[in-house]
């Protein structure tokens, strides 16, 4: 793979750090009156998700890491691995819990979903970001309350486990922001 | 920030009709400053045969004929202070590449001026009372600190004693890395920007007597412990560098091994070297005046009076 140098160092740059693929958060180019300059970079790790801090001196050069985004087809669950599809090209892919991790509560078959390949291999699995899913196991829902008023735990199909208007049904859709896990409105089936 | 590529937009100037009212101001409250004092303007060139070898500046040139465009005016400026000009100052057009932040641009302004006869405390005076006729407040009036009094004040290490091992330590704590192969000068630098800048005093700041390491263009001098020190001055305004200035190195000899040394450094880094400005020593020979001067940056000045965050607020363009 190449290099990049300190100057050719942007947000959103995937590169390796120690070993791990990381993409680049925000780099601030700093140089005092007379002498080194220096850019400090903020770098998220690809494979752990933690952000690091590092100062680099300006000239100083990273590898870039082949790492590639990119939309596909979950397909299912053999109860080890989750299976997806790329749409062009119909190339399947397999990845383990460490990458699907927290997403997995977000899948459902058939739904398009962000893979980030790392040398070629599921690295991190996101969620599109607004998902509609049945709920399958709530308290009866309670006539006429629709306004306002308190929430109840509902589980949905994924075996995710949210907080929904007391009025909601078992057997209806909900859309869910994956991002945060919160109820957004009832869908249509 | 740069827009993404929608011309209908991009055309537009990043600054605004009000800061380019305000910058036209402060030229001419600069130049009328010096000509009440009888500082005499001087226009030389921004495209020059020669350029400096210091291994953290790096200049943009043209092809045919090969000419740099300067990073600072200070070599014509000597070569005119060697011939007789008197006190002088230039107010234009600076060049860095690669040099791109917040604070940076490759082109930017730069108000540099030479005093002959002064040195840098009658300087940083006279730095002090420009910036307070453009429009900087400062009721506590201009601080002074040594550069060992603020080390030792925020992280407790004397610069000039100091072992390079607890230096890079230091160094290698902020910068969270090895930075234990590194040279003194680049551990210095590294702590001062990060740890040291962030927590100067507000206002005007004057940070002088910089470690022998750190000499650049200035004279060596010895400070009240006794201790080698350059004779280099910086000023900060609210804690961002705003300018740099030196009692001025006089000898042809000790420039000479400067350029060398620079050399040496550039080709360790894997820079071309630049071959040293043989007018500029000749003019160190003929005889350079007893001088202080300094080069200021007048964009983050004005980034400070009308309160931008971003360079580009105060240029009319980014390239």
């Amino acid at each position: 793979m190449a290099n990049y140098s300190t100057n050719e160092f942007r947000s959103g740059l995937k590169v390796m750090l120690d070993g791990d693929p990381c993409s680049i958060v925000e780099n601030e180019f700093v140089k005092p009156g007379k002498g080194q300059a220096f850019s400090r970079v903020r770098l998220k790790n690809l494979k752990t998700g933690r952000v690091w801090e590092r100062t680099f001196k300006s000239g100083e050069s990273l590898e870039a890491a082949d790492v590639s985004e990119q939309n596909m087809q979950y397909l299912y669950n053999d109860g080890e691995y989750w299976h997806f599809m790329e749409p062009d090209t119909f190339d399947q892919h397999q990845a383990d819990k460490t990458s699907v991790g927290d997403t997995a509560l977000w899948l459902r078959e058939q739904d398009t979903c962000i893979v980030t390949l790392y040398n070629g291999s599921p690295l991190a699995v996101a969620a599109a970001n607004h998902v509609d899913l049945e709920i399958t196991q709530t308290d009866p829902g309670l006539k006429g309350d629709t306004a306002q008023g308190g929430t109840k735990p509902a589980t949905l199909s994924t075996g995710a486990v949210i907080k929904v208007p007391l009025f909601l049904n078992e057997g209806e859709i909900v859309s869910v922001d994956t991002r945060t896990g919160e109820y957004l409105n009832r869908a249509k089936k | 920030m740069p827009n993404d590529g929608d011309i209908s937009t991009e055309w537009r100037p990043t600054t605004s009709n009000d800061t380019l009212i305000k910058r036209a101001r402060l030229l001419a409250q600069v130049r009328e400053f010096f000509a009440l004092r009888r500082v005499l303007e001087v226009d030389v060139p921004v495209l020059g045969e020669r350029t400096v070898s210091d291994p953290h500046l790096d200049s943009l040139y043209t092809e045919a004929p090969r000419r740099y465009l300067q990073t600072s005016p200070e070599y014509f400026m000597k070569r005119l202070l060697a011939a007789g000009s008197g006190p002088i100052y230039s107010l234009g057009k600076a060049f860095r590449a690669g040099d791109k932040g917040r604070n940076h641009n490759p082109e930017f302004t730069l108000l540099e001026w030479y005093r002959p006869d002064w040195d840098e405390n009658q300087l940083m005076a006279e730095i002090a009372e420009l910036l307070e006729s453009v429009g900087c407040a400062s009721s506590a009036g201009a601080q002074r600190v040594t550069y060992r009094d603020i080390f030792l004040a925020t992280v407790n290490l004397d610069p000039h004693q100091a072992s390079l091992v607890a230096l890079a330590k230091l160094a290698s704590d902020i910068a969270q890395r090895d930075m234990s192969d590194e040279s003194r000068a680049t551990c210095l630098d590294l702590i001062f920007s990060f740890e040291i800048e962030a927590r100067l005093p507000q206002g005007i700041v004057f940070v002088h007597d910089y470690p022998a390491c750190l000499c650049a263009l200035a004279q060596l001098g010895v400070d009240d412990q006794g201790v080698t020190v350059v004779r280099r001055f910086e000023v900060f305004l609210d804690r961002t560098e705003l300018a740099n200035g030196y009692f001025e190195l006089l000898d042809a000899a000790e420039q000479r091994r400067r350029f060398s040394e620079d050399n040496r450094q550039r080709k360790a880094l894997g820079k071309p070297e630049m071959p040293a400005d043989e007018k500029l020593l000749a003019a160190l020979d003929a005889g350079l005046p007893s001088c202080a001067g300094v080069a200021l940056g007048i964009d983050r000045l004005l980034m400070y009076l009308v309160g931008a965050q971003y360079i580009e607020e105060v240029i009319a363009f980014l390239d």
